[in-house]
């Protein structure tokens, strides 16, 4: 009897272990089966490289999409890597505690706020401040970039910090010894010790920047085309899917889902480079 | 102290460089402590005072855009997940932890599909959660699909919290269980478990905030209807779905601002709550 509840607990144990690699499984199966036909459909170069995204007259192409996205993040990754990583050196080589601890949950605070909350506050103060400043109609790149700048600063700053703080104190030592102040010792011998792990959380900021959705579409405009400036309005992968999911058909919601397939395969390339990282960490 | 200070601003004068970028770590923190700040000062002032007793009406109508609906459904979306995603979870970090050998091939299989679940966007779960739940199991636009969907992008976090904390129990503990003449369930469920459960708890509650502020995995599976589910196969938005909904009509500013200052609170409330129960885990970790 006591054999055959420990056998069967180990049992279900094992089941729920293999719930998330099926879970994985399952995702690809099912976005790949309804988004690659499309993607067949359309022509694959006239999908990923078609400049014209208007789906009333069967035209497919989500190159705006791609380079939207692609902007919207590096735009991020410029506001919010720099910020990220140096309040991730004061945080754990500068800080006196009293400084140290309120920061650290003001950042974890900032990972919690909701995206929406983030977007609607984008919405209200960033864009009419981006209209005043710099003319145009204030949703555009730069909002979408500023905001996502701030969103992944908490993945940035909690990864740096954690690598800066793995790297051995005899580094730091080391460069004391040889007369470096604290502040030549920590930006040239810890902080480049701690470059693969600082590396890993800008690449997992990459990917939040990707992947966000409410927040940048509620900041960036939405218009289907590649941005010709900083100040034009802009869509990203992710925001084409919410904006014509609701409505959309036939081929039409099915090259929605071709556009969910590229992103993921995107996200998984990003994934793939942070464990690729680790590793080498390790 | 002002010595102290005195010496190392001496120091600088010598020595720009560092001055500088001493300068520019202090900024950087203060930028990103201005911005928190920021956010939530100009939502609770703008909001609070847009806070009325009508936004807490049981029924949402045009003209009163009601938010109790949605908060009671975020609670019980919350519930839901969790009944799903907290077992699972729990389950599969006992398996990997106290039963799979070290270096078994599925323990690195589920570190790695976990690590990749946890990178995916929420809107690629939405989609997912829209063609499995709700068209392929049939589940329609329901609070089930949703948590369902939900549950799936919580478990990763629930899995390697658990890890974490099932791992730091120490083995003379599990030692001691076996020496007694305890079974391996007994062990997990009677010792492991219990002096894991802070951690498990701070898992949970991180859980919690991401269901609390998830909007773009739930429009596609739980849909935006604005009223109390009567049951789980019924549609109903939560109060991230909602805010986002009133937010885009443009005529409902004033309510919007005030569902994202209950939002702000709950975040606040759940962060803090984390904080004490992380304080909890320290606690014991310096006990021994």
């Amino acid at each position: 009897m006591m054999h055959i509840k420990e056998k069967g607990m180990k049992l279900l144990f094992f089941l729920t272990a293999l719930v998330s690699i099926a879970a994985v499984i399952l995702i690809c199966i099912f976005l790949f089966a309804s988004g690659i036909p499309a993607i067949r459909k359309i022509g694959i170069f006239k999908f990923l490289l078609g400049t014209k995204w208007k789906p009333a007259n069967n035209l497919y192409g989500i190159f705006p999409m791609i380079a939207g996205s692609l902007y919207v993040t590096a735009g991020a990754l410029l506001t919010g890597v720099p910020i990220g990583i140096l309040t991730a050196a004061f945080m754990a080589e500068f800080a006196p505690k009293h400084i140290y601890l309120p920061l650290k949950s003001a950042v974890n605070l900032m990972a919690g706020i909701p995206s929406v909350v983030y977007g609607f506050w984008g919405l209200v103060v960033l864009v009419p401040f981006i209209r005043e400043v710099f003319g145009g109609r204030g949703m555009s790149v730069l909002t979408a970039s500023i905001l996502l700048g701030l969103m992944i600063l908490p993945t940035v700053i909690s990864v740096s910090e954690t690598a800066i703080r793995a790297v051995p104190e005899s580094y730091y030592e080391g460069g004391l010894a040889l007369g470096a102040s604290h502040e030549r010792s920590v930006f040239f011998t810890v902080l480049p010790a701690a470059k693969s792990g600082i590396f890993a959380g800008v690449v997992l900021g990459i990917g939040r920047a990707v992947g966000e959705t409410m927040a940048v579409m509620m900041v960036a405009g939405n218009q289907a085309v590649i941005p010709d400036s900083m100040l034009s309005g802009v869509r990203t992968l992710t925001a084409n899917i919410v904006l014509e999911m609701g409505y959309s058909a036939d081929l039409h919601r099915e090259a929605l889902i071709g556009t969910a397939v590229v992103l993921f395969v995107f996200i998984l390339m990003i994934n793939l480079s942070v464990s690729l990282f680790k590793r080498r960490v390790k | 102290m002002t010595s102290n200070l005195r010496r190392r601003w001496c120091a600088y004068r010598h020595d720009p460089e560092s001055f500088f970028l001493f300068l520019s770590v202090c900024l950087a923190a203060l930028l990103t402590m201005l911005a928190l700040v920021f956010i939530i000062a100009y939502i609770l002032i703008k909001g609070l005072p847009n806070i009325t007793p009508e936004l807490f009406y049981s029924k949402y109508t045009s003209e009163n855009v009601s938010l109790l609906p949605s908060l009671i459904n975020t609670l019980f979306i919350t519930a839901l997940s969790l009944l799903f995603a907290v077992p699972v979870g729990i389950g599969a970090a006992i398996y990997l932890t106290e039963y799979a050998r070290r270096g078994n091939r599925l323990v690195s299989i589920a570190g790695i599909t976990a690590e990749t679940l946890s990178g995916i966007p929420s809107i690629v779960y939405g989609l997912f959660g829209s063609l499995f739940f709700v068209k392929f199991l049939g589940l329609g636009l329901s609070l089930l699909s949703g948590a369902l969907t939900l549950s799936i992008m919580i478990l990763p976090l629930i899995m390697r919290t658990t890890e974490e904390a099932l791992r730091s129990v120490p083995d003379s503990y599990r030692e001691g269980s076996f020496g007694l003449g305890a079974g391996k369930l007994r062990t997990v469920f009677s010792i492991v478990l219990p002096c894991a459960v802070p951690g498990i708890l701070s898992g949970v509650i991180l859980g919690i905030g991401r269901i609390v502020g998830e909007s773009a995995a739930l429009i596609f599976t739980a849909g935006t209807v604005a009223e109390i589910a009567t049951s789980i196969f019924s549609s109903a938005r939560t109060l991230s779905v909602h805010m986002y909904s009133i937010s885009g009509e443009g005529l409902y500013i004033r309510q919007t601002y005030a569902t994202a200052v209950v939002l702000l609170m709950v975040v606040v409330l759940i962060n803090g709550l984390s904080g004490f129960v992380a304080k909890k885990i320290g606690g014991i970790n310096t006990g021994e």
